[in-house]
């Protein structure tokens, strides 16, 4: 099932990175199912591909780009309120961190 | 089309712009710096300097290699009078390279007016010469490109930056010097890096350089990621690292510079902007223009800058070429932008259709054609307080 608003960068990777903005409650393809967006997305974010448990590593290139901090749902955005880097911590303006 | 016209210099390097720099020494003598600059407005006279009061070895060195660049003709040094900045030794390193330069001392010539009218007269006299000069045939073998990325979102690792890569890869191909930095911006991609390294022994020291970044930004607290690198959807430091990273393309790296280090010959070379030693002057580039000083002080001709958020600046002396790699964006912003990348993430292109565009404007524009930020005015220009060591044998490539 391909969502032609999403972007998988490399087959390990276990976010979609959105090709353009999506509102809250449209629903995007996600796996063998479908997801309804709680939120808006704007162009660039990531979404789980599937369900991600806390703790485990992010998968965006192929490469490690940080480690879940809660568990996320197959479509749910993964951004700064549920990831964190292995190296420095990422500075936000307050409204990000929803 | 690899060939195109350029101004010889006499260490043999070639400009593809005829720039005449005027240099403040010090803050204090920064609006008299302006002034002069000023009443030339519309020609190729622009404006850089060095804030600082105290003595600085890496701000010595940088002014150096920016006021000898290949890009430019002549100089003006503007100084106070009291600060330590050695306005006679950069004085006679320009002198010594046949370009036609003045310094003046404020305090000494009596003050803001008599320092304005000499600096004036000074430059009305030799700027026509650097505009009538003559161009010689010059080939992509003799340029020296850089790379950086600033406003980075979610986009600029998908289309700009590779696209940039890709331009890189013709580029070095056709035997041009390419060099890409912030090793802050590589730091959990260092292992991948370093495995392109064309010596084991060099391959130690690209990862060496990003650790020693790693180490720094942890200091100081912060990675060198701003809060609209988040708005745009970028989460992590390492996120924006791959992302970054892509600028650099596929080619072998055959070296790792230090600001005012000039490529010795073609191929690809990262850039360390993290100064050596105990962590001094806070953060190593405060913005995205302290970058493009330090490669433009390694001879770079052009610099290529990959936005997403929408920067809008340009530089002093080399042109920078805008890449907008996000499709939003560009239709917000498009006047200020070269090339729009984001036609990619929407299906409208390819990343080689980008690369060869933007191979293509490295070479229009070094034949004299204007980028956007240049026809906007755009001279940012900043230089502030860092200390380097110098770099080993086994930085370089073989002659």
């Amino acid at each position: 099932m391909t969502d032609r608003r999403l972007l998988l960068l490399n087959e390990d990777d276990n976010v979609l990175v959105l090709r353009r903005g999506i509102a809250a409650g449209e629903r995007i393809a996600i796996g063998t199912g479908h997801v309804e967006t709680d939120r808006s997305l704007n162009l660039g974010h990531k979404v789980a591909r599937r369900a991600i448990s806390e703790g485990e590593e992010i998968l965006k290139y192929g490469a490690v780009i940080g480690v879940a901090t809660t568990s996320i749902e197959a479509g749910g955005h993964v951004h700064v309120h549920n990831v964190r880097s292995n190296y420095t911590p990422t500075y936000s303006l307050p409204e990000e961190t929803r | 089309m690899t060939g195109f016209s350029g101004y010889p210099r006499s260490d043999g390097r070639k400009g593809i712009r005829n720039v005449f720099v005027v240099a403040y020494l010090v803050e204090c003598a920064h609006h008299v710096a302006r002034e002069i600059a000023l009443r030339f407005r519309d020609r190729e006279v622009h404006l850089i300097g060095f804030p600082g009061c105290y003595p600085n070895e890496y701000a010595q060195r940088m002014m150096q290699a920016l006021c000898t660049h290949p890009n430019v003709g002549g100089a003006l040094l503007v100084s106070l009078g009291c600060e330590s900045f050695n306005n006679r030794l950069l004085r006679e390193q320009i002198e010594a390279t046949g370009r036609p330069v003045k310094a003046i001392t404020i305090q000494q010539v009596g003050g803001t007016r008599a320092a304005i009218a000499e600096g004036e007269a000074f430059i009305a006299e030799h700027l026509p010469a650097l505009e009538a000069a003559v161009r010689v045939p010059m080939q992509a073998d003799e340029l020296v490109i850089g790379t950086i990325c600033g406003g980075s979102d979610g986009t600029s690792g998908i289309t700009g930056n590779p696209a940039a890569g890709r331009a890189f890869d013709m580029l070095i191909g056709d035997g041009a010097a390419c060099i890409f930095e912030e090793t802050g911006e590589l730091i959990g991609c260092e292992h991948i890096m370093a495995a392109r390294a064309a010596t084991p022994a060099l391959a130690a020291l690209l990862e060496e350089s990003v650790a020693k970044a790693a180490r720094y930004y942890a200091t100081l607290g912060y990675g060198s990621f701003a809060a609209g690198n988040a708005t745009g959807g970028l989460t992590t430091i390492e996120e924006k690292s791959m992302g970054a990273y892509a600028k650099s393309g596929a080619s072998p790296i055959v070296g790792l510079l230090k600001p005012g280090d000039v490529p010795p010959k073609g191929g690809l070379y990262l850039l360390d902007v993290v100064p050596d030693g105990e962590v001094r002057f806070g953060f190593p580039n405060i913005n995205d223009n302290a970058e493009i000083a330090e490669l433009m002080a390694c001879g770079a001709h052009i610099n290529l800058f990959v936005t997403g958020r929408g920067s809008v600046v340009g530089s002093a002396i080399s042109p920078v070429i805008k890449i907008c790699a996000n499709p939003e964006t560009y239709r917000r912003m498009a006047d200020d932008m070269d090339v729009d990348a984001g036609r990619i993430l929407e299906g409208a292109a390819e990343l080689d259709d980008v690369g060869t565009e933007i191979r293509d404007l490295v070479l229009a524009v070094a034949d004299g054609a204007r980028t956007r930020s240049e026809e906007l005015g755009h001279q940012e220009f900043i230089l502030t307080y860092k200390s380097f060591e110098p770099i080993g044998p086994a930085c370089l490539p073989a002659a």
